[in-house]
């Protein structure tokens, strides 16, 4: 896996004309007492982490803790006060201002939380903007913005103005812009917060439909556990300007680093941290040509009530215990098996398979090849999505951040 | 009483008298006058171009205009307006005023809309133009005159030169609120796509900005329009001559004609100068603007609905 940003020791802080604040940081004061005693506020403190070619790194954090702030000295919108950024071989920390607007205009695009569209111009003509900026002829220029405009499904729209959008239009338009240049790293600073929660859930779905197909790598900035869990590879916890845990989504709601993260994930929806393989348990199986017999010494060995039938590894049937138990054992399990197990793919999120579990079955795992891995049941669903709740921090802490 | 005369007196005209022409008239004569060559060239090519014009075709031309940015009515008062001047036989004098007017505002937003920008960028330059904005328009206008005489002498073109002094703050500062204004989060966006501080100045800060600035440029026209009688002071021409003359003549009609002559030029030039300035479409590029003038009426109503 290449590194695509690598981001070493970052600070920023504000008003610090003195140099007091960075003496004060450097002691381990803390970000409200620096505050308090000299009036320099901690916008980053000491942020260090490596994003991924090609995934969804998520920042995350209360209103204040430094989100946006990072995210603009990704760009050098806001000049760090140390540290290094470097975006493939470029220090947007330290490099001259031709080599920024380079890397902006090549590498790094960005997707505003309130769209920052331009009121005077359509939408085609904000979408080429960066284009335009860049030196790109007309013609070619609106063609690559018609062209992402369309991937958003916006080509339609392309000469409103702004302002005859409703707000998700809107911000299609903000992410046709930022995907234009055709960036390799999209930042996005809380680009749906600003919508209403409906509006906001077909955002995030669309957006990971299309991440499948544009694989860039994006630095996406939310305040929503839900949405970070829903969206990121890995995700960042961030509090007064600094990481406090960086990870998954399992590894965040598994085992929060301290009771800031535990506070956070207390009341997130875990059927869209867990995949179906995260809770299967191992399947017990007979090939499509086994008798009877077989299926009850597997059952017996492996001490369980079903049994799926496979051909060539993929789940071809079901028997459950009492299908056995009243068949002949001489019988082949090819004649008495349950056909079309219902099946679910590993990677499927537990919230998109309620609905099949509902049925009573026990749904077949499958991998890419559609074969079988394991098995979950309906219980195992229900249990897991109901476990560790009383490990949550008390409640003080959850009302105290949230 | 005593006084703090009693013990030093300063003698402060003479000490304004010898910089004037002991320093400034001697050596910068030659500049001063060189200054005066673009007003001179700008206000002639006018001046001969309202001449040579017929009186029928600007009156259409201005009706036209009216009609475009403003409504129906005031095409009509623009007629009527421009016949009336016609008829008590005033036309070639209200054409010189014209060209005064124009060349002034041209000169003021030649130099005003840059300072304006140069002071919206920077807070230092701000922090210089300001104060001499202030003071440009707390000393009255007949203070210029003195000054400018010494300076450039009498005729046309000083009468312009002290024009355009005294309308120039109102571009200047609407210039700089305009750009200033620019919501802050556009300016961003357009820098993190790489844009130059040019590219965001013309693609962003200008055009949002224009709505601001066409404001300031009506207010600089009023000043300059109030200012053509006291320019006639110093030897220009047009209706502030009339004015001026029918003064000196105790001949209430002769000046009483010419200052009707400057309303009705005022009032026809403010309408459709904040014609331009009210937000009446959403295309706000110059372009597109000027285009609207052009355009059919329907045009212009649907782009009302939108907007
Ligand atoms: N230009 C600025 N000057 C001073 N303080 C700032 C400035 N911008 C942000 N801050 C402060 O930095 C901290 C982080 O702000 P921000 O990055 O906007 O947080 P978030 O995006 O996570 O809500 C806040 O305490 C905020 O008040
Ligand atoms: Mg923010």
């Amino acid at each position: 896996m290449t590194i695509k940003m690598k981001v070493r020791n970052v600070s920023k802080l504000f008003n610090d004309e003195s140099g007091e604040g960075w003496k004060r940081v450097q002691q381990g004061q803390s970000k409200e007492q620096i505050f308090r005693e000299t009036g320099v506020t901690v916008g980053i403190n000491n942020v260090s982490f490596d994003v991924n070619e090609g995934e969804i790194f998520v920042i995350m954090g209360l209103s204040g803790s430094g989100k946006s702030t990072l995210v603009r000295t990704l760009n050098g919108l806001i000049p760090s006060s140390a540290g290094e950024i470097w975006v493939d071989d470029v220090d947007v920390a330290s490099c001259s201002k031709e080599e920024l607007r380079k890397v902006r205009r090549e590498k790094c695009c960005m997707v505003f939380q309130h769209f920052a569209l331009f009121p005077h111009k359509t939408v085609l003509d904000n979408v080429a903007f960066g284009l335009k900026v860049n030196g790109v002829p007309k013609e070619e220029r609106y063609k690559r913005a018609l062209e992402s405009l369309d991937k958003v499904g916006l080509d339609a729209h392309a000469d409103s103005y702004p302002g005859e959008l409703s707000g998700g239009m809107q911000q299609r338009v903000g992410l046709a812009r930022g995907l234009a240049n055709d960036p390799e790293i999209l930042l996005m600073d809380e680009p749906f917060g600003a919508l209403d929660p409906l509006i906001r859930r077909e955002m995030q779905d669309e957006l990971v439909v299309l991440q499948r197909e544009l694989k860039k790598t994006i630095i996406f900035i939310t305040h929503d556990l839900n949405e970070a869990l829903l969206l990121g590879d890995r995700i960042a916890i961030m509090k007064d300007g600094a990481f406090v845990q960086v990870g998954t989504a399992q590894d965040i709601v598994s085992d929060p680093a301290d009771a800031y993260v535990k506070a956070f994930v207390a009341d997130i929806d875990r059927s869209r941290v867990y995949t179906a393989s995260d809770i299967a348990e191992d399947a017990s199986r007979v090939p499509l040509t086994a008798r009877v017999s077989d299926a009850i010494a597997a059952m017996d060995r492996t001490e369980t009530e079903i049994i799926h039938v496979v051909k060539d590894g993929v789940p071809a049937g079901l028997l459950t215990r009492s299908d056995v138990e009243s068949a002949k054992t001489s019988a082949r399990v090819m004649d008495i098996m349950h056909a079309h197990p219902p099946t679910v793919p590993q990677d499927a999120y537990l919230n998109e398979i309620y609905s099949e579990a509902q049925t009573g079955m026990p749904l077949a795992v499958t991998d890419d090849d559609g074969k079988l891995v394991g098995v979950v049941s309906a219980e195992n669903i229900f249990e897991h999505l109901a476990s560790d709740e009383e490990e949550t921090g008390p409640d003080s802490i959850t009302s105290a951040a949230i | 009483m005593i006084s703090p005369s009693d013990f030093l007196t300063i003698p402060f005209d003479d000490v304004v008298n010898s910089f004037v022409r002991g320093f400034l008239v001697p050596n910068f004569r030659p500049f001063f006058r060189a200054m005066q060559v673009p007003v001179n060239e700008v206000l002639q090519a006018l001046d001969g171009f309202f001449a040579w014009m017929p009186m029928l075709i600007i009156t259409l031309v201005f009706a036209l205009v009216a009609w475009r940015v403003v409504n129906r009515t005031m095409a009509i008062a623009t007629i009527i307006g421009f016949f009336f001047i016609d008829m008590i036989g005033l036309w070639p004098e209200t054409m010189t005023t014209l060209s005064m007017i124009i060349t002034s505002v041209l000169f003021c937003a030649v130099i005003g809309i840059p300072v304006g920008i140069l002071a919206a960028s920077s807070d230092t330059a701000w922090k210089i133009v300001r104060p001499i904005l202030d003071i440009m328009q707390t000393v009255p206008s007949f203070v210029y005159l003195v000054p400018i005489v010494m300076l450039f002498g009498v005729g046309m073109a000083p009468g312009i030169i002290a024009t355009i002094i005294f309308a120039l703050p109102p571009i200047i500062r609407m210039t700089n609120l305009g750009i200033r204004n620019v919501r802050k989060d556009l300016i961003e966006a357009s820098e993190s796509f790489g844009a130059t501080y040019f590219q965001i100045l013309w693609e962003v800060q200008i055009p949002l900005a224009l709505r601001t600035i066409m404001a300031g440029l009506n207010q600089t026209l009023m000043l300059a329009l109030s200012m053509v009688v006291i320019a006639a002071l110093i030897g220009a021409g047009g209706l502030g001559l009339v004015v001026n003359t029918g003064l000196g003549r105790l001949d209430v009609g002769g000046a009483t004609a010419g200052g009707v002559g400057i309303v009705i030029l005022a009032i026809i030039l403010d309408r459709i100068t904040q014609g331009f300035a009210e937000p009446s479409t959403s295309n706000t590029s110059l372009l597109g603007f000027i285009a609207s003038i052009f355009k059919g009426q329907s045009a212009t109503a649907s782009d009302k609905q939108k907007a």
